[in-house]
């Protein structure tokens, strides 16, 4: 077999730590001895990257999914999947998940008192075209309360899960709306000490792909870990 | 170009989004040994973790990845290596699977049968990385990988048989006994 191709080392303050105590969930669930270091093997380079149809089909827009249009304020939401050299991640799987307009989640242990939308699900599916584009129409999500702290507010936001070339490209997220006044009280979103690593979970408003009477656009471009220039060790 | 994009916890409510039917099931290659990893994923505290959420990537039954740089010939049962399952309320998973082969490893030699592992739940910010190996499985003392553990920690890695083609492995996320993460 040819040398690997493997990842480059992640640098520091790119993710968040597990231990952040503002976060009042992580205490117990942070793992408190350091993880161990070892090398990438063919288990780490490989990854799902295809059998994408098994997670259901392609829905791209989540205000249709029902008999009636969904309630509250339909966004476009598109951005392009690229490594950290700016190459586009073509193919890959985007899976999003969000509250509604209400900021209530179809889910069983949300128990916040808000009316859920019988025409909104909240669930899509895309897959990245040549360029690792992706493109969803949906809600603008509510805001929610949490009981993380006294007057704990979540601001709104999508979840977005990706895969990219390997399975250590994996990335779950959370995409933020510009100028949103929450984003300076939220520990999860402050769990980023940097504030330019912050400023990639904010999408940016975008007039050009905004739809004249119709729907407002937002652009969320998604980095996900890039490569090393060249093979580094041969194996067999 | 700038870094890369945070991640952020996958919350407590991403069922609906994320777990599909059959993702906890084997797709594909109906070669090899059928088997089932059941266990619990446990906090600090010893309580279960009723909203983890784990996902597994592995070779098939020969040893090969279905992915374009496994350069080795492609099996002409493509398996699907990639299963996705949520804990229950008691913090329980189940996972089935084909049990996989021995992989390649760095320096020309063999990795033992493994599964690598993600982690993701409310309360942790990022993926928690780990692998399950076997326990009936002599190749797992020349591991390259396992090597790399401190040895009282290892069996926190290796799935313990309980009975035909079925293994138990906890996942604890933090305190005694705590299973052993990686940064690859």
């Amino acid at each position: 077999m040819t040398g690997l191709r493997r990842y480059r080392p992640i640098p520091k303050g790119t993710h968040p730590p597990n231990d952040f105590a503002e976060y009042g969930s992580s205490k117990l669930r942070h793992p408190k001895e350091a993880p161990v270091s070892i090398p990438q093997t063919l288990s780490e380079i490989t990854g799902p990257v295809s059998g994408f149809d098994r997670f259901g089909p392609v829905e791209i827009d989540l205000t249709m999914q029902h008999a009636a249009p969904a309630q509250g304020e339909r966004i476009i939401v598109e951005g392009r999947v690229l490594d950290e050299d700016g190459k586009a991640v073509a193919n890959t799987l985007v899976e999003l998940w969000q509250a509604n307009a209400a900021g209530r989640y179809r889910h069983d242990a949300d128990q916040h008192d808000a009316p859920l939308d019988p025409n909104f699900s909240g669930a899509g599916r895309a897959v990245t075209d040549a360029e690792g584009r992706y493109r969803f129409v949906t809600i603008k999500p509510g805001a929610y309360p949490w009981r993380n702290h006294a007057n704990a507010w979540r601001p709104a936001h999508l979840h977005f899960s990706l895969f990219g070339p390997s399975f250590l490209t994996r990335l779950i997220t959370q995409m933020y709306f510009p100028g949103d006044p929450l984003l300076k009280h939220d520990p999860i979103f402050n769990s980023l000490s940097d504030e330019a690593a912050r400023e990639r979970m904010v999408s940016s408003f975008d007039f050009a792909l905004t739809k004249p009477e119709w729907a407002l656009g937002y652009r969320f471009d998604i980095i996900l870990r890039g490569r090393n220039a060249t093979p580094t060790e041969a194996e067999a | 170009m700038s870094g890369a994009t945070p991640f952020q916890t996958v919350g407590p409510f991403f069922r609906f989004g994320l777990v599909f039917d059959g993702c906890d099931q084997p797709v594909g290659a109906s070669d090899g040994t059928r088997i089932v990893v059941e266990g619990v994923v446990k906090d600090g505290a010893g309580a279960p973790v009723p909203d983890a959420l784990i996902e597994t990537w592995q070779a098939d039954p020969a040893g090969r990845y279905r992915h374009p740089e496994d350069g080795r010939a492609a099996s002409d049962k493509p398996f699907d290596g990639f299963r996705r399952t949520a804990t229950d309320p008691d913090g329980k998973f189940t996972l089935t699977t084909v049990k996989p082969g021995a992989v390649p490893g760095p320096g020309n030699r063999q990795q033992a049968p493994h599964l690598v592992v993600g982690v993701f739940a409310r309360g942790l910010l990022t993926r928690l990385v780990s692998r399950i190996y076997f326990d009936d499985e002599a190749a797992n003392d020349q591991d390259p990988i396992l090597e790399c553990v401190p040895s009282a920690r290892v069996k926190t890695l290796v799935a313990r048989r309980i009975g035909e083609g079925r293994y138990r492995f906890d996942l604890v996320l933090q305190g005694e006994g705590e299973t052993v993460f990686f940064a690859p």
